[in-house]
């Protein structure tokens, strides 16, 4: 411990801003503690007030009260005030407390930022002890945060896009009665998010990991009165908490074997654990199970889906440029682990391979805008996955970066989106769903802002040049085209397959990927901004543009993604300073890259070209495909739409995959819990039988005795006798 | 003369053992069992005398006095019985059974 | 704090005080009984939850000394009392504590008025009696925790059952008499074989060679070596015993009635306090005086086979539970079997956490059984499926439900994590593969609590006779107050708490580890 706080000491950013790290969760906490105060203080009336909730059926007497009252209300509303009887009392203080607090933390960690920059080149991790949290015996964890080049970039993506979602919420969810709560839960998130990327140890990371999985649920669950959304919030963290028992599980082997938890401790004495050996792959497929729930992985991304039952800014900031991106975190953060064990490296890159396949042919048959975007997520965190499983930490942080931008901007846009689309319907009074793309189609016309904006992170996430997304996914590709060239993975086998093959195969299936995420991202913007409006004749006279509040956020994400690729630029197209972030990520992730990659330098230039134009001609072509094959002229409003067939069904049915789990796993263990369990062997065998059973046999033998006690007093003078002259008589007779 | 004492009072304990087990009248039951104790009490006379100890005799008082007690509570408890079932048949009171 | 301590010889009188307050408390209720006339109910008698209430608090503080009393790096026992009891058998008063007793006196002594308040309105008939039964109960349970004499651990082992019979049995359930014998006649058949062992322990203890004859106490107990089969067969007595009451699978069927049947108050303390007699007992008596047949391959086996199926099978059970409460009863089933395991494991980590789920879950499982207790007396159901959605109608209740669940479901910062995540990771060095199994029990957890939870907040309001239910008072509130106090601080915190036991944690292991090696050496030197 005292060495610990000598290098703290000494190091180079112990009288930097960084010595505040402590505050950077501490901030948003404050703002929780303020508005969860706020929220305790009723609203008039309570049930869903949001724009995109009034899509799905309300089945309950609130709700339907609440949408009587908004139609009593409605001759008298008056332009925007299309909730009027639901507005929070006050909503004032925490519109102004919620983003405020996003707003200091991020000053924060812009300053914290600089210190670093200005500090020259950090090779060594700064980690600041707090205070003892568990120790006993052996185990010592601490409450320690770690400031070094990694946590940092996710410091400044949470703070600098929660940020722009905070204030984005304030036009989105002001007319909702549960505004301070909304931004209390946001906080509550900020704060664990940070606390995860902050922490020094496993443990501390797991606080966060845990801590954003409550907020997830309770933000999912934000419009509890509507049986869905809480279904959908409370499947969310059940669904983690499978991945959480892989974390534990990966800890509780790492502590047994390593005897710390801390990462400077674990980085330091992995090597003991063995190269490629069984312990050290198990430990990390562990760790990557946690990161498979967190980070909606198959077979656990059936969470996310439906996580976008929660308001828009949520999905946009925990469901896409956050939370989700933990998983790639974490590995990124144990990249001297996973560089030790090729197994679990090619797993990880198989497994997000598959995911980001699987996940963008399902978003081919969505209609729902939101779904569309969630399966998107799971898509490209499936990418992510496949670069941080190829050991290229910096392409895979590169592209949670620039994920983050252009993501929260298409989720915001469909937010801006669906509120318009909801104030249409709401002055009409029509139930129509306001998420479905059917019912969208022409909102260029109205929305020009919104347009440009969701068109500029199509591109960027179908990977066009020069926006951010095609500067990533290149990474990202380039990297597992490199591995399987040469290398530790080339090398290794996975499953008895050469470790090289797989790779190629990955490499394939990632263009494959490319192409689809071009066609349906063309696919939700043509039906959504092109062709003629299906909205309806008296609605089309509300669309508009969304208030300002909430189209400038836009704006700004909207810059991000055109120029997010500047951050790290390959050095095959020299445009300005090459490989900024790979080079600033260098101390922390530069030795697990190199023992992934091996010894061998830079791919050839002309392979490296000939990567680049190859994804580029795919991305373009699932553009042109789409806008070919695609009509959105000939589509029709929801309500008269026929049904699908065939596979086209089974996509749009997302493979049966809910279906499945509920019929294997959820049924059959919540009927063998009831009938089995319960009613069979706790109340029958153990309760009724052994318990109640013995409880019987005593009273039988009881009755049997109550049988002699006739209350005959004739009875009783004959035993007596008898029994005096039986012992008479054996005394006798002896 | 001991031999003779002896087996007038085994007679008198027999005599108040079948009446106890045969008769249904608390009051001839009750007889019966003086009958029985008064047997014993000859018994303890006879020996007292036969060993020329004054023990047996200290125990017939004894006896005599327990059983004047016995009388008195055990008539109470007769007359009390008869009082609320117009009977003493001992068929008929059965209330003490399991 | 220490000199204030030392000027009062707190040391010298705590544990007799601590022990005879309840009783003067009862004894003060019982005289105004007697010369008052009443029927007792709350109407005629409002003093009397006062005369409690005030007895409880005056416990609290007196006991809160030892928090600072007590020295982690002192003696083994500390602030010991020692009086003659029953002399021809040489059965003494002999109290003391260490750093495992501490905590336990103190949960109780913390958790005790908190019950009073608790009851503060829901009990209305013969009030006096109930809060002197409440009373004589707490001096049982102390005594438990206190003593070092087996006869005076027993007596006040079998003292508690009386009280909390009544308990159940007058102011309980529907099924209140069914679920009082269930829980008394449980509990005595297991404990009668523990006397039996008490006494051959008493019979054997004699020591020629000092010059002393049979005692009761523990220490010296401790040191007697028994043969395998003798131990086996002790251990076995005395198994049973703290089985029934930890309760193992599957020796819990009396909880879920007992707890369903006993008023509000009477649930937590079983919930928070009698339960950890079970766990209790065998941290301090099972397996240090039977170390080797605790420790025997098979038995050590079985029994953390029992503590994983129960971890597992109690989630699982308690998930499809109509009622809140059985609910909460099948989950302590859960959580206990975390206890059991954390001990069987023996490792420091694995016993200090094992001592946290005890604390935390008198904390937690304490606050759900209070907070269910606040929604019967508004509505008079614990039926799950009569409420729904009443989030929106009693927004401080929901929000302290929610927290007390995910304390309970072992979210990070709460209390939970600490004690479930020390358990787990002490408990993987010695066995990785059991450890494998229960850890799947924080999924399960998830899924009953928030399940519940989501059934009783969530959804649609939609009936009428929920619509009017009142939010918690400020009595209500204060009770929470402390009980979510005391989640966070585990949750973040716990070092205070994690020094003060480790000492006697560390020396529990040791000596369970010691008298299994002396055992084998000793079976190898008769072979």
């Amino acid at each position: 411990m005292l060495q610990d706080l000598a290098a703290v000491d000494t190091h180079a950013l112990a009288a930097t801003a960084a010595r505040y790290v402590g505050l950077l969760p501490l901030i948003p906490l404050a703002g929780f503690l303020v508005n969860g105060a706020l929220s305790l203080i009723p609203a008039y009336t309570m049930g869903p007030g949001d724009p995109s909730a009034a899509g799905h059926d309300h089945d309950g007497a609130a709700a339907a009260r609440a949408h009587a009252v908004d139609h009593a209300e409605q001759s008298g509303a008056t332009g925007d005030d299309h909730h009027a009887v639901a507005r929070h009392p006050y909503a004032a203080v925490a519109s102004v407390v919620g983003p405020l607090v996003l707003v200091l933390s991020f000053a924060l960690a812009v300053a914290i930022w600089l210190a670093m920059a200005s500090a020259g080149e950090m090779r060594t991790p700064y980690v600041q002890r707090f205070f003892d949290w568990m120790v006993t015996g052996d185990l010592k964890i601490a409450w320690a945060f770690q400031v070094d080049q990694l946590s940092m970039i996710m410091v400044l993506v949470i703070t600098g896009v929660g940020m722009l979602i905070h204030i984005f919420s304030i036009g989105y969810m002001g007319d909702d009665p549960g505004y301070p709560r909304f931004f209390a839960y946001l906080n509550l998130f900020v704060a664990f998010m940070l606390v995860l990327v902050l922490g020094a140890s496993y443990p501390v990371v797991f606080v966060g990991w845990e801590g954003v999985g409550l907020c997830s649920y309770l933000l999912i669950g934000f419009w509890f009165s509507d049986k869905a959304n809480a279904y959908a919030g409370k499947k969310a963290f059940i669904v983690n908490r499978i991945g959480d028992v892989g974390f534990l599980l990966g800890m509780f082997l790492l502590f047994a074997n390593v005897g710390t938890l801390d990462f400077t401790g674990v980085a330091a004495s992995a090597s003991s654990l063995g190269y490629d050996s069984a312990l050290v792959t198990t430990i990390c497929l562990f760790f990557f199970l946690g990161c498979v729930g967190k980070s909606a992985q198959l077979p656990l991304y059936v969470w996310l889906p439906d996580a976008m039952a929660g308001p828009t800014p949520v999905s946009a900031l925990i469901h896409a440029a956050t939370m989700v991106t933990a998983g790639v975190y974490l590995i990124a953060r144990s990249g001297f682990l996973f560089a030790m064990s090729p197994t679990a490296c090619i797993t990880v890159a198989v497994v997000g391979t598959l995911t980001a396949l699987f996940a963008a042919t399902i978003g081919l048959k969505q209609w729902d805008i939101k779904k569309v975007l969630a399966y998107s997520t799971i898509s490209q965190l499936g990418y992510m996955f496949m670069g941080v499983g190829a050991g290229a930490y910096a392409a895979g942080m590169f592209h949670l970066v620039t994920h983050a931008f252009f993501k929260a901007l298409l989720f915001l846009g469909s937010g801006s989106v669906i509120f318009a689309m909801h104030r249409a319907y709401h002055h009409t009074g029509s139930h129509e769903d306001a998420q479905d793309m059917r019912n969208m189609g022409g909102l260029r016309k109205y929305m020009p802002i919104t347009f440009v904006l969701m068109w500029i992170a199509t591109l960027s996430i179908a990977g066009v040049p020069p926006f951010s997304g095609f500067f990533s996914k290149d990474g990202i590709l380039g990297a597992v085209f490199a591995r399987a060239q040469h290398g530790a993975l080339a090398d290794a086998t996975w499953l008895g397959m050469p470790g090289s093959a797989v790779l190629y195969v990955l490499y394939v299936l990632g263009l494959v990927t490319a192409f689809l995420t071009a066609i349906y991202m063309t696919r939700l913007m043509l039906y959504t901004f092109h062709g003629p409006n299906r909205t309806g004749e008296a609605e089309q006279a509300h669309l508009a543009e969304a208030p300002w509040s909430m189209t400038g956020p836009l704006v700004v994400l909207g810059v991000l993604s055109a120029a997010g690729g500047w951050l790290d630029l390959p050095a095959a197209l020299p445009l300005g300073p090459v490989g900024v972030l790979e080079k600033w990520l260098d101390p922390v992730v530069g030795a697990a890259t190199a023992a992934v990659a091996g010894s061998a330098g830079e791919a050839v230039t002309s392979t490296e070209y000939f990567l680049i134009g190859a994804a580029v001609v795919i991305a373009i072509l699932g553009i042109v495909v789409a806008v070919a094959r695609l009509k959105p002229a000939l589509l029709v409003p929801k309500r008269d739409a026929l049904p699908s067939h065939g596979f086209e069904h089974v996509l749009e049915e997302k493979y049966y995959v809910d279906e499945i789990y509920d019929d294997a796993i959820v049924r059959p263990l919540v009927s063998g819990s009831r009938n089995v369990l319960w009613t069979g062997i706790d109340r029958g065998i153990i309760d009724s039988l052994l318990v109640n059973g013995s409880a019987v046999l005593a009273r039988g033998f009881g009755w049997i005795g109550s049988q002699l006690q006739s209350g005959e007093t004739g009875a009783y003078a004959w035993a007596i006798a008898i029994g005096a002259l039986a012992v008479l008589g054996a005394f006798t007779f002896r | 003369m001991i031999s003779e004492a002896l087996f007038f009072s085994a007679v008198l304990f027999t005599i108040g053992v079948v009446g106890v087990l045969t008769r249904r009248n608390a009051i001839i039951i009750f007889m019966c069992v003086e009958l029985m104790l008064n047997a014993v009490n000859l018994s303890f006379i006879a020996l007292s005398r036969l060993h020329g100890s004054a023990n047996g005799q200290v125990f017939v008082l004894f006896v005599m006095t327990i059983a004047a007690a016995e009388a008195a509570v055990g008539l109470a408890i007769i007359i009390s019985i008869f009082r609320h079932h117009k009977s003493v048949d001992l068929r008929n009171i059965n209330l003490l059974k399991g | 704090m220490h000199d204030f301590l030392a000027q009062i010889n707190y040391d010298v009188w705590v544990l007799p005080a601590l022990l005879l307050i309840p009783l003067a408390g009862t004894l003060l209720l019982l005289l105004t009984g007697a010369f008052s006339g009443d029927d007792g109910s709350l109407e005629a008698a409002p003093g009397a939850r006062w005369i409690a209430l005030v007895a409880f608090v005056l416990e609290f503080v007196v006991s809160m000394g030892l928090w600072w009393s007590y020295d982690p790096a002192g003696a083994r026992w500390q602030a010991t009392f020692d009086h003659w009891w029953i002399v021809p058998w040489n059965a003494r008063l002999s109290m003391g504590i260490d750093g495992i007793s501490l905590m336990m006196v103190l949960l109780t002594t913390v958790i005790m008025p908190l019950t009073v308040l608790g009851s503060w309105t829901s009990i209305r008939t013969k009030v006096r009696s109930y809060y002197a039964l409440m009373l004589v109960l707490t001096t049982g349970m102390l005594g438990v925790f206190v003593a070092r004499d087996m006869l005076f651990f027993y007596v006040m082992w079998e003292i508690m059952l009386v009280p909390m019979y009544f308990i159940i049995g007058i102011w309980g359930g529907e099924r209140r008499i069914y679920a009082s014998i269930k829980f008394f006649i449980y509990t005595t058949a297991g404990s009668l074989l523990m006397l039996v062992g008490i006494l051959y322990l008493w019979n054997v203890s004699a020591s020629p060679a000092l010059g002393l004859g049979q005692t009761f106490d523990y220490d010296r107990l401790l040191g007697i070596a028994h043969t395998h089969k003798a131990a086996l067969w002790l251990f076995g007595a005395f198994f049973l015993a703290f089985a029934v009451k930890v309760p193992m699978f599957p020796f819990h069927t009396w909880l879920p009635d007992a707890h369903t049947e006993a008023p509000t108050a009477g649930s937590v303390i079983l919930a928070a306090i009698m339960l950890k007699m079970g766990t209790y007992g065998f941290l301090r008596f099972a397996i240090p005086l039977f170390p080797s047949a605790a420790m025997t391959p098979w038995v050590r086996s079985t029994i953390l086979t029992l503590a994983v199926i129960g971890i597992i099978y109690g989630a699982l059970v308690a998930m499809v539970q109509p009622d809140f409460k059985k609910l909460v009863a099948y989950s302590s089933v859960s959580h206990l079997g975390f206890v059991m395991l954390g001990i069987f494991a023996l490792t420091v980590q694995s016993v200090q956490g094992a001592m946290i789920v005890m604390i935390s879950h008198g904390i937690s499982t304490g606050a759900l059984f209070l907070l269910i207790g606040m929604l019967y007396e508004r509505r008079h159901t614990r039926l799950i499926e009569a409420y729904g959605g009443i989030a929106s109608v009693v927004p401080l209740f929901a929000t302290l439900l929610v927290i007390v669940s995910f304390s309970s479901i072992g979210l990070p910062s709460t209390n939970g994590f600490v004690g479930e995540f020390l358990v787990l990771i002490g408990s993987f060095r010695t066995h990785p593969y059991f450890v494998l199994f229960a850890t799947t029990g924080v999924i399960f957890a998830a899924a009953y609590l928030l399940w519940a939870i989501q059934r009783i907040l969530f959804h649609a309001l939609d009936k009428p006779e929920n619509e009017h239910i009142t939010d918690l008072n400020a009595r209500e509130l204060t009770m929470m107050a402390v009980l979510v106090a005391g989640i966070f601080w585990i949750g973040l915190y716990p070092q205070p708490i994690l020094r003060r036991m480790e000492t006697s944690s560390a020396r529990f292991v040791q000596l369970v580890e010691s008298g299994q090696a002396s055992m084998r050496t000793a079976e190898r030197g008769t072979r």
